[in-house]
């Protein structure tokens, strides 16, 4: 069965941890998502096997992509019902400051959300939000349910 | 040390995932990365998620740089800003094929273009183009991988 029509049956298709555990890519990169009311924090906790740059140290620049999307896409499903997972069309990324092997976390706000496609923002930060170390904005392809 | 063998010597992020390097020629580079479970990002379909075509997008395209023929060795890179367009899904079950072109190499920064293909080279899964900040971080010591 569709993933995503089996979390709606079991009344759990805004169980944002459920969606990312059964995506074995997010799986793999431990990324997990807190939620307090209708805001959503994604957090992407600090492994050794996110390292880039081993001298520095700094965490590599595709992990810290990949978490931007993840992060797009978790919000994305929070705000639309959806059949299918979103499937990225682009993704524009600014690298802002050196991620440090520390833990990261991530927010993002929907910008446009039209029948088909939508706009998406994230950012993401370690110690202090105010300092992110990247950001991040795609359009994601929607299949409504 | 040939800039394929200094290549090889991965960073980490790029063992987890698994890619590999294929050859290098000229200022460009080609790379592998195998169909692997973990990588899936739909479970319905066993496509591989967007993050992975973006992080060994990201991490060949840095090769891209140190295979330009004016690269310095040992000079540090940080990446700008990377944009990809993902042009169709992937097929399940089927390694990926990178291909990246330092298309020019300026004092403090580099461009460069890249594909990310299935099957044959015209079967484009993905673009991409980045930029790379030179110098950027303190020059590596001698036999870095990273």
């Amino acid at each position: 069965m569709k993933i995503m029509q089996q979390l709606r049956d079991e009344g759990r298709a805004d169980d944002m941890q459920a969606i990312l555990a059964s995506i074995p890519y997010a799986r793999f990169l431990g990324i997990q998502v807190d939620r307090k009311g209708t805001e959503l924090t994604t957090i992407l906790p600090y492994t050794p096997d996110l390292i880039g740059n081993t001298l520095l140290p700094a965490l590599h620049g595709g992990a810290i992509g990949a978490f931007l999307e993840v992060t797009s896409v978790i919000q994305l499903l929070f705000n639309t019902s959806c059949e299918r997972l979103p499937k990225t069309v682009d993704i524009s990324i600014d690298y802002l400051r050196s991620g440090k092997p520390v833990d990261t976390y991530g927010r993002a706000i929907v910008t446009r959300q039209g029948r088909r496609v939508a706009n998406v923002r994230a950012e993401i930060w370690q110690e202090e939000k105010s300092k992110p170390i990247a950001a991040a904005h795609g359009h994601y392809l929607l299949t409504p349910v | 040390m040939a800039v394929k063998e200094e290549l090889q010597q991965l960073p980490p992020h790029a063992v987890a995932i698994g890619m590999e390097v294929v050859d290098v020629v000229g200022n460009q580079c080609i790379a592998k990365v195998p169909y692997a479970e973990h990588l899936v990002g739909d479970p319905d379909t066993g496509i591989i998620h967007g993050g992975v075509i973006t992080a060994t997008l990201d991490n060949a395209s840095g090769w891209a740089v140190r295979c330009h023929e004016d690269y310095r060795p040992d000079t540090g890179m940080a990446t700008l800003d990377l944009r990809i367009d993902y042009m169709k899904p992937a097929e399940p079950h089927q390694d990926l094929f990178l291909l990246t072109e330092c298309i020019r190499m300026a004092s403090s920064i580099a461009f460069v273009k890249g594909i990310a293909w299935q099957g044959s080279e015209d079967n484009i899964i993905a673009t991409s183009v980045a930029s790379f900040m030179l110098g950027a971080t303190p020059p590596l010591p001698e036999g870095a991988g990273s």
